[in-house]
């Protein structure tokens, strides 16, 4: 039997190398590649994201274990059949329009990645008419909205209201965040949901389409 | 001397903003004083956090504060209507806080600036974002300066911000931002380089001795102004420490000072 707690500790203690090992000697095995992803890499980095929570665990060392994971998701993948590569949840992640902050967001969006959903970064300054474009094209299921700045704040509201007059709300799940987004902006502003870090993100992610 | 530009009246912080709420003009009052008496050279005033009274929450800042003052205001706002009216209040030369590189601050701002004799804060951020390297850092700063000279606001009066950026998610952004200011004062020996400093430890644990350490490496390289909070005693020790070793503080006396007020400690 493989030891996928020697993969998820190999993700906690950020040692890249021994877990391409341990990858590598759990194909040998013929396990397959699905099992190792699920048992072993995303289940690892769920633990990642909860020490993150916790504070037990550091931006830095989040992002080596990220690395990590990426390395080994790069070996798996020729051997993942198509409905198995894309079994996670279509994320939509974008900072509002007039806000150029991109770091929180693109730790939220390694996280949900790393949680095995599919994201679509779209990056900074994005107009809610483009996040509602998206939301189409990707047939997302959740949306997430990034802001740093109280002046951008207001731009979350008339994104979720450019959303509903699409005829979309009811389709995704909308969730915010950013250093000043607080749980009762909002629930103010007719979200589903925020998360005050990357780590808890991505689980409150998981939840929301559970 | 550094500069200490004291970052509390922010209505983004609660107590200030239930203060403004409710009037309560000796609280304002009170964490002014405080400011002063710890050192900050500028008190800066943001009242932005309560979306739609901008307008009248800056004014009866500013009608509060003004009494009691003995160091000039940085007003912080994003719109120029606030700041052309808080201007007109303003009875010390204002630092106003700030103008950037995007385009829509850009333009909003310069109009504004254009014959107005104050100290202004330029931030090196444009519509591509925060910079990413220390020439971009540079070059954005040569911009701002060029452009702040054209409409007559000498390179004296004029405070970059680098933007400092966490290193918690790249190990090379504290040189990055150390070898920009070294370049920009190597440029303008006379443009004053200020920002805060706690987005250095964004992401890690232990944060305040990140900040300090920080800025004694920031003021080695030409910081001579800082966005922080006063009432940290620690860092305000720190920095006229740095202050007396960088030799600006003739026969050590504000060393000597703080430590009989009892504001500096080993």
């Amino acid at each position: 039997m493989t030891d996928f707690n020697a993969m998820q500790n190999a993700l906690v203690n950020c040692d890249k190398d021994k877990l391409v090992g341990l990858v590598n000697d759990a194909l040998t095995d013929n396990i397959p590649a699905v099992d190792i992803l699920n048992q072993g890499l995303i289940a690892g980095m769920d633990i990642v994201g909860d020490k993150m929570e916790n504070g037990d665990m550091f931006i830095p060392e989040v992002l080596m274990a990220a690395q990590a994971m990426g390395e080994c998701v790069t070996i798996l993948k020729p051997l993942l059949g198509d409905d198995e590569a894309a079994q996670g949840s279509n994320v939509i992640i974008g900072t509002v329009k007039g806000d150029l902050h991109d770091i929180g967001k693109n730790l939220v969006s390694m996280m949900m990645e790393s949680a095995g959903m599919t994201v679509h970064n779209l990056g900074v300054d994005i107009k809610p008419e483009d996040f509602v474009a998206q939301i189409k094209e990707k047939n997302a299921q959740i949306v997430c909205l990034s802001a740093l700045l109280t002046t951008t704040m207001p731009m979350m509201k008339q994104t979720i209201d450019a959303i509903v007059e699409a005829g979309l709300r009811d389709q995704v799940k909308v969730m915010v965040g950013g250093a000043p987004v607080t749980q009762a902006f909002a629930d103010e502003i007719g979200a589903d949901g925020f998360a005050p870090d990357a780590g808890s993100a991505a689980r409150f992610a998981k939840t929301l389409v559970a | 001397m550094f500069e200490v530009i004291g970052e509390r009246i922010n209505t983004s912080r609660k107590k200030v903003q239930e203060a403004v709420a409710s009037k309560d003009a000796q609280y304002i009052i009170d964490d002014v004083q405080k400011q002063q008496n710890a050192g900050a050279t500028y008190i800066d005033v943001n009242a932005g956090a309560r979306i739609g009274h901008e307008t009248q929450d800056m004014q009866w800042l500013l009608d509060t504060i003004q009494p009691i003052a003995t160091v000039p205001l940085t007003l912080d706002s994003p719109d120029p209507s606030v700041l052309e009216m808080a201007f007109q209040m303003a009875e010390k030369t204002p630092m106003i806080n700030s103008i950037s590189l995007e385009k829509e601050r850009y333009d909003a701002m310069m109009p504004f600036l254009e014959g107005k004799n104050c100290k202004i804060i330029a931030l090196c951020m444009d519509d591509s974002g925060m910079p990413d390297s220390s020439d971009d850092i540079i070059a954005r700063a040569n911009t701002l300066v060029k452009e702040l000279n054209n409409i007559g606001i000498g390179t004296g009066s004029i405070y970059i911000d680098p933007l400092v950026q966490p290193i918690s998610t790249d190990s090379n952004k504290g040189v990055m931002v150390l070898d920009a200011v070294r370049g920009i004062k190597a440029k303008y020996p006379e443009v004053h380089i200020t920002g805060g400093l706690s987005n250095i430890s964004y992401g890690l644990p232990q944060r305040k001795i990140i900040n300090r350490t920080f800025v004694t490496l920031m003021m080695a390289a030409g910081m001579d102004s800082a966005i922080i909070d006063p009432l940290d005693e620690k860092i305000m020790g720190t920095v006229r420490t740095a202050d007396m070793l960088l030799g600006h503080d003739d026969f050590c006396m504000n060393f000597l000072k703080g430590v009989r007020a009892g504001a500096i400690l080993s």
